[in-house]
């Protein structure tokens, strides 16, 4: 079995590198983001030295970080489940001995990895070449990091197999996806730290999975918060990774049992 | 090794309203019309047979295959295949078959045959030695080595095709499942994958089902053939009874040394129920309802009365069945 997921992931590579000229733009569109981010809120501070309890510095390392952090987490599972069953290929899917919803994680997994070691990578290099950067100082913080990260792959992973599933019951959610997409990048933090929302906002998101996607690894990678506070976070996460398995589960036994093959 | 018995399958499908009121109103209730695809099936298959499934568009062929595989949940009835209830036990089970779609690939769009090859050996972990001797058998015997290692999306299709079907076999499946495996190839193509098909039967005793609207490749494989319709299984037989029940007689067509008149074999076959016309002069045709019980007694009764020079027996193609049978069951439906 962990062969075969190897093998998956290993396959997902290949895909990506075999369109190139997306592989450069994608890197390019990353660095473009990251700087254009680093400009608009060296704009917002003007002269202050603090804001929402972050200084310029932590507030750049932030934004590179954030996108770097959607880099390995962001995957299209979603659409891409929505297209298997839009086309019929969700036949081939279940003629193959394994489980549908892993393989489409595997899959996403070893995107992640591309995109985190091809497009984050090279654009966070882009970048601490113009901008001031700080990357964690000790092995600790990378660790933490990296845990947390895992995590928020997982629950967005998670995210999108659930909205993905959706199409099994309404045939055409492209509507549903683009505001989940909208939703995930507003309230997940990228867009906007977290403690930057009013209050009752903050205490609205706090009942919402998805400032795990990215508040929680950014905010542990700019060293903002005590080792103690990190652990906590990631326990955070572990929880909503198991809430947010429940729906999938049931969603997928009903999908199972009303699936309609179109198209012949 | 596959019993069905009793199968249904019934779709539930959205009737929208006319018009733009009716639009509107379908936004708050809709009404739904329930339509069975599959309609008390039943039937059973031993190993090593190679069967065939055959109907019209929508007849509920592909339906069946889809329950068999264990794609599709059936709204009721049975279905035991090699010991697996297809859509319980779905990942054991689809380990024992092998299935090709002939609309639909299985192989990786952007990367070579050999890629999706590796990666399916993996799914099925077939690694090892005989894995690597099975393929190699595979690949050379559907004749695909020079372009299996070119991306798929530049292989034409009858190229594709083989590739597909190797693709299926790779774990060695006892079941073979092909749902029109031979839409839009060229005969070469067509002939290379049925001898393919038929030597694996032969030599490994796979069992074989498919689907097709091909004629030619049912009599090229197939003893067995099953007939739906609606939704209906309307026949289970031999080929031979099938052109029996539903075929137009055989035909033949003497050629005689002297001239002879339609008359004069009419007296010497006496009663026997078969229509005979004059071609030419020298030509007179018969046509036999039932080839097995009359067609020996023709032939030996006509040869010993007269000098024939000549005998053409013409058999009606199954592709004339399957055309009465569709014109047959069209005509019922409009009195219906």
């Amino acid at each position: 079995m962990h062969k075969l997921y190897m093998e998956l992931i290993r396959m997902r590579f290949l895909t990506m590198l075999a369109y190139r000229v997306n592989y450069y733009s994608g890197i390019i569109i990353y660095a473009i983001n990251i700087g254009a981010y680093y400009f608009l809120w060296g704009a917002i501070y003007g002269g202050q030295q603090q804001l929402g309890g972050l200084s310029v510095e932590q507030m750049t390392s932030y934004v590179a970080i954030a996108w770097m952090s959607r880099a390995f987490y962001f995957n299209n599972i979603d659409t891409e489940i929505a297209q298997d069953v839009r086309e019929g290929k969700v036949a081939i899917e279940m003629i193959r001995p394994y489980n549908y919803l892993s393989v489409k994680t595997a899959q996403a997994f070893g995107e992640g990895i591309f995109r985190f070691l091809f497009f984050a990578g090279p654009g966070i290099f882009l970048i601490s070449l113009i901008i001031p950067f700080h990357f964690p100082a000790t092995a600790t913080g990378w660790g933490l990091y990296l845990i947390s990260l895992m995590f928020a792959f997982l629950i967005n992973t998670q995210i999108n197999l659930l909205t993905g599933l959706f199409t099994f019951f309404l045939f055409r959610n492209d509507g549903m996806m683009r505001a989940k997409r909208v939703v995930v990048d507003l309230m997940s933090g990228l867009v906007l730290p977290i403690s930057f929302f009013p209050g009752w906002a903050q205490t609205v998101m706090g009942f919402l999975p998805f400032q795990a996607v990215n508040y929680y690894p950014s905010l542990i990678f700019t060293g903002a918060i005590t080792p103690g506070r990190s652990w906590e976070l990631i326990g955070f996460q572990a929880i909503w990774m198991v809430v947010i398995l429940v729906p999938i589960l049931i969603l997928w036994r009903m999908a199972r049992n009303r699936l309609v093959v179109q198209g012949g | 090794m596959i019993q069905v018995k009793n199968l249904q399958k019934e779709f539930r499908i959205h009737q929208a309203r006319a018009g733009l009121g009716g639009a509107f109103r379908d936004l708050f209730s809709r009404e739904y019309k329930t339509v069975k695809a599959v309609n008390d099936l039943s039937f059973t298959v031993e190993e090593g047979e190679m069967f065939a499934l055959i109907g019209e568009n929508g007849a509920g062929k592909s339906t069946t295959i889809k329950m068999l595989t264990g794609i599709l949940t059936p709204s009721e009835g049975e279905i035991v295949i090699n010991g697996y209830v297809p859509f319980k036990q779905r990942e054991e089970y689809v380990r024992s078959i092998g299935v090709v779609f002939g609309q639909r690939s299985q192989l990786w769009w952007d990367l070579s045959p050999m890629e999706s090859f590796r990666l399916l050996k993996s799914v099925y972990k077939v690694d090892g030695p005989e894995g690597d001797k099975w393929l190699d058998r595979l690949i050379e015997e559907l004749e695909i080595n020079p372009f299996v290692s070119q991306p798929v999306r530049k292989l034409s299709l009858g190229q594709r095709m083989r590739c597909e079907v190797a693709a299926s076999l790779i774990h060695k499946p006892r079941l073979l499942f092909l749902d029109e495996p031979t839409v839009g190839l060229d005969v070469l193509v067509k002939q290379k994958i049925r001898e393919f098909l038929r030597n694996l039967n032969e030599t490994e005793n796979m069992t074989i089902l498919l689907t097709t609207h091909d004629v030619s490749d049912i009599e090229a494989l197939c003893k067995r053939v099953l007939v739906m319709d609606k939704g209906k299984l309307i026949f289970d037989g031999l080929l031979s009874d099938l052109k029996e029940k539903w075929g137009n007689g055989t035909e033949v067509s003497f050629q005689m040394k002297k001239r002879t008149p339609a008359d004069e074999l009419r007296k010497t076959l006496g009663e026997m129920p078969c229509e005979i016309s004059q071609v030419n002069e020298y030509t007179i045709s018969v046509k036999v309802p039932q080839s097995q019980e009359m067609l020996p007694f023709v032939l030996s009764t006509v040869m010993s009365t007269f000098e024939v020079s000549d005998v053409k027996i013409m058999e009606t193609s199954t592709e004339d069945i399957v055309r009465n049978i569709y014109q047959v069951d069209t005509g019922v439906r409009g009195h219906a």
